[in-house]
């Protein structure tokens, strides 16, 4: 059995047959709920959970049924997006810092959770605003989780402290440490431990009590199955979770025990760590995480990203000359490098929403573009401009710059020319930037994309994207 | 890789990203131009963290609250030990027995209670549909000839595994590698650790290789149990390439006629290709010279959900997976997901951990855990 795809690829079937109808029936709605409830199944999402989410977005189909809007199946989409935004929390968790400082942050979470490497992302991502973390490290139980934390601690310039003798009297002395050198956070690590496990637990609500923390996150591995809700009610009865930390969302799971723990213990998805690195931790945003259950991509985690790689003037001036056709290889070869800067570009790939699973499934690593950039180098300033003139010996010679074949280098000549006519024509169909107009009357399929890549069905368009109002979709591409 | 879809990819997050900035600036009215432009962090360089204070000191083996070094196992069964995770099953079986006739609602119950086992929309409609057919052709009447059935049914899904672990006795001058992958913080360095110890008490002589390169502190940790079993381990500096630090752990072994290398690797998502790829190196390299890779055995933390299948099929396609070991199995009914990795792709638990000492890594008995789930 291959993994079921997504939501939106499971309810894509219906949707297309019901749309020659106009309407839903009962029998419909009732297929569109087995498959929503066993894709929630699928990400994890806590059976209890499922079943109250069902029943809602059942209500809100119903509703459908009766509607004489032209796209029932889009309704329900929207519903079950909505319904999700609303059980993740429909607000970011906001940090404020204690009046008189330190700031607490205590971390707590099972073995393996990834509370240690949270710690240190934390305390980067605290640094990043300017304030001044220290680390205590209270997981005296795993063998050498102290000096896991100071290696970390040393790679974001934050101190740590630590005293093998107790974890609670560690909890406190770093406490006091921290006041002494003025620093104004303190994020606690501590051992991973059992919620079943009472002495472990009393051992955990002591530090709490010690270092009376203003944060209390608990950190949650995104691969959790159905057991994430016991654990989490469990620490919650015992520290008073305030925020949830989702570690590992950088796999391929789909992170229904994010959605399960929020509706359970009614506390926030505060942060959310998504890859190895330190600094790959950001602060969790809801809309965002239904999106991606629903497997509709994460656009504005996408945009922040590309913010951070590209500047304003760049985006625009590139996306302008995109679309009016000026685009040159040494245009594309800049946007490349400045896509590379945003990571992975099979992460990426990941967060556009609608990608078809041809272009989601395509292996790209960053050394793919490792040719293209060699050609594109090998390439005078004139070839760059007007490639068109790259015939005979211009191709050999760039070859063999590039240490490629002749066809290598005409296949990309010729890629490019096409890409330039499919934007040429997206350009024509729709200006960027027209306020609140919508792209829908959009190119048609422009050739040159593989099959699959069905604009019609709803390639680019994001339905509704939720918790943006007033962002319909993206404008100017075709949907 | 076709050049093709490169292009097309490019095309379109160059489009999405330039038109998806543009208008995102532009809605925003100038309130905030390019938010979120982050400086590119600057490596930071390494200050001492050591220089602030007196109780600051290293921890070389934590005095206290040492996992308990047990030198047999606790008594009981697995069944006893999993005794705790009954409550899950409890409700959804006293609720079938409490009717006079199996109904809706008892299939009802033991969906929902198979599926907070973790076992999957899948596994329990097969579960469940044979039964059912059984119940239409009366051949179940029973509640309890029902739950019955499940047990029987549940049990025959794992059962006729070989479960053993792979040892083969050599000539001099080669040893057996067995190889622990799997993902971020499922346990394989304890995992390690307590099987070593576990050899070593069974009279074999064991070397372990760090091979956990990348985890900071990682090799440290492994050193802890090396020392508790009083056994050689070899390793690299931080970040050096894990394949030559096994393949030094086996060459060493080999000339010491250590029988048995255990090598450590740094966890790693299944979704990372460059991370995957390296995992495969280091299984090539670890047989290039006098090892023999007679195991490989994917570490999986029982609270894991459906992505466990996922992890199973990447690290099996590969390191070509000969075993789970299933890991954190005490707590709640849980490990469901392991029906789906054996019937699925044909990869048998050989081994589960139940608890915090070096005992409670244990031998997995299919009718155990399927006993300890029904357990009423």
């Amino acid at each position: 059995m291959a993994m079921f795809d997504n939501l939106s690829n499971r309810l894509e079937g219906i949707i297309t047959k019901v749309r020659g109808k106009g309407r839903l029936t009962q029998a419909d709605v009732d297929e569109m709920m087995k498959e929503i409830r066993t894709a929630l199944l699928e990400a994890d999402v806590n059976v209890a959970v499922v079943r109250s989410v069902c029943n809602r977005i059942r209500e809100h189909a119903i509703g459908a049924t009766r509607s004489k809007a032209l796209d029932p199946g889009q309704q329900v989409v929207k519903a079950v997006n909505d319904e999700l935004t609303r059980a993740l929390g429909g607000e970011t968790l906001a940090i404020t810092y204690a009046a008189k400082p330190p700031t607490v942050v205590l971390m707590a979470g099972l073995q393996g959770s990834g509370k240690t490497t949270a710690s240190a992302k934390l305390g980067k991502w605290f640094k990043a605003q300017g304030r001044n973390p220290l680390m205590i490290g209270a997981d005296l139980q795993r063998p050498a989780a102290v000096e896991q934390l100071r290696t970390l601690g040393r790679q974001i310039d934050v101190p740590v402290f630590s005293d093998p003798e107790d974890p609670i009297l560690t909890a406190a002395a770093g406490l006091e440490e921290a006041k002494r050198l003025g620093r104004d956070v303190v994020i606690v690590d501590t051992a991973g431990r059992l919620s079943i496990d009472a002495e472990m637990m009393e051992q955990v609500r002591l530090i709490s009590g010690a270092v009376d923390p203003d944060y209390t996150f608990l950190v949650v591995d995104a691969m959790t199955g159905q057991d994430a809700v016991q654990t989490a009610e469990a620490f919650h009865n015992t520290l008073q979770i305030d925020g949830v930390i989702m570690s590992k969302m950088d796999g391929d799971a789909r992170g229904g025990a994010a959605l399960s723990v929020k509706e359970v213990i009614g506390r926030p998805i505060a942060f959310a760590s998504t890859g190895e690195k330190l600094e790959e931790f950001e602060q969790f945003h809801p809309d965002r995480m239904a999106s991606r259950i629903l497997g509709m991509g994460d656009m504005l985690t996408l945009i922040e990203q590309a913010e951070k790689a590209f500047t304003e003037e760049q985006a625009e001036a590139a996306a302008a000359k995109l679309l009016e056709g000026q685009f040159t290889l040494d245009d594309f070869l800049e946007q490349m490098q400045a896509l590379k800067k945003m990571g992975p570009l099979g992460g990426l790939m990941g967060m556009m929403p609608g990608m078809p699973k041809e272009l989601k499934d395509a292996k790209i690593e960053d050394d793919d573009l490792k040719p293209i950039e060699a050609i594109i180098t090998s390439m005078t300033p004139e070839e760059r401009t007007f490639p068109n003139i790259i015939q005979g010996t211009r191709r050999a010679r760039i070859a063999t710059g590039s240490g490629t074949t002749v066809a290598d280098v005409n296949r990309l000549v010729k890629q490019f020319g096409e890409m330039q006519k499919m934007m040429k024509k997206m350009g024509m169909a729709g200006k960027p930037g027209k306020k609140g107009k919508k792209g829908r009357g959009g190119a048609k399929l422009p050739k040159g994309l593989p099959a699959g890549f069905d604009i019609e069905q709803g390639g680019m368009d994001i339905p509704g994207l939720p918790g943006t109002p007033g962002m319909p979709g993206i404008p100017g591409l075709p949907r | 890789m076709g050049i093709e879809i490169i292009f097309l990819i490019l095309a379109v997050l160059v489009i999405a990203f330039g038109v998806g900035v543009v208008v995102l600036n532009r809605r925003r009215e100038g309130v905030q131009a390019p938010s979120q432009r982050t400086a590119a962090q600057p490596a930071a360089p390494p200050r001492p963290a050591d220089e602030l204070s007196t109780g600051d000191t290293l921890v070389e083996e934590p005095a206290v609250a040492e996992e308990p070094v047990a030198e047999e196992p606790p008594a009981g069964t697995l069944r006893e030990r999993l005794a705790k995770a009954r409550s899950t099953f409890a409700g959804a079986i006293s609720g079938v027995l409490s009717r006079s006739a199996i109904t809706d609602e008892s299939f009802d119950e033991l969906e929902e209670a198979l599926l907070r086992a973790d076992i999957g929309v899948n596994i329990a409609d097969e579960l469940l549909g044979g039964l059912r057919t059984r119940v239409r052709d009366k051949e179940i009447t029973e509640p309890a000839a029902l739950l019955d059935a499940l047990d029987v049914e549940m049990k025959s899904r794992l059962a006729g595994s070989e479960r053993s672990l792979n040892f083969e006795t050599f000539d001099e001058g080669a040893t057996n590698v067995w190889m622990f992958v799997g993902v971020n913080g499922v346990g394989k360095t304890t995992t390690i650790g307590k099987l070593a110890k576990q050899q070593v008490d069974a009279g074999r002589t064991v070397l372990l290789a760090a091979g956990d390169t990348f985890r900071a502190a990682a090799a440290e940790q492994l050193t802890t149990w090396a020392e508790r079993s009083d056994v050689e381990i070899v390793r690299g500096a931080d970040g050096a390439d894990p394949s030559s630090v096994i393949f030094d752990g086996v060459e060493k072994a080999a000339s010491k006629n250590i029988e048995l290398v255990m090598a450590d690797t740094a966890g790693r998502l299944h979704t990372k290709s460059n991370l995957m790829d390296e995992l495969a190196k280091v299984r090539r390299v670890a047989e290039k010279g006098a090892g023999k890779v007679t195991e490989t055995l994917l570490v999986i933390d029982a609270t894991t959900g459906q992505n466990g299948l996922t992890q199973a099929r990447e690290f099996g396609d590969v390191t070509d997976v000969t075993g789970v070991v299933l890991t954190k199995l005490d707590g709640s009914a849980k490990g469901g997901i392991v029906f789906a990795i054996e019937t699925e792709l044909g990869i048998p638990v050989k081994l589960v951990g139940i608890g915090e000492t070096i005992g409670d890594l244990v031998d997995f008995d299919p009718d155990e855990f399927v006993s300890a789930l029904l357990e009423r």
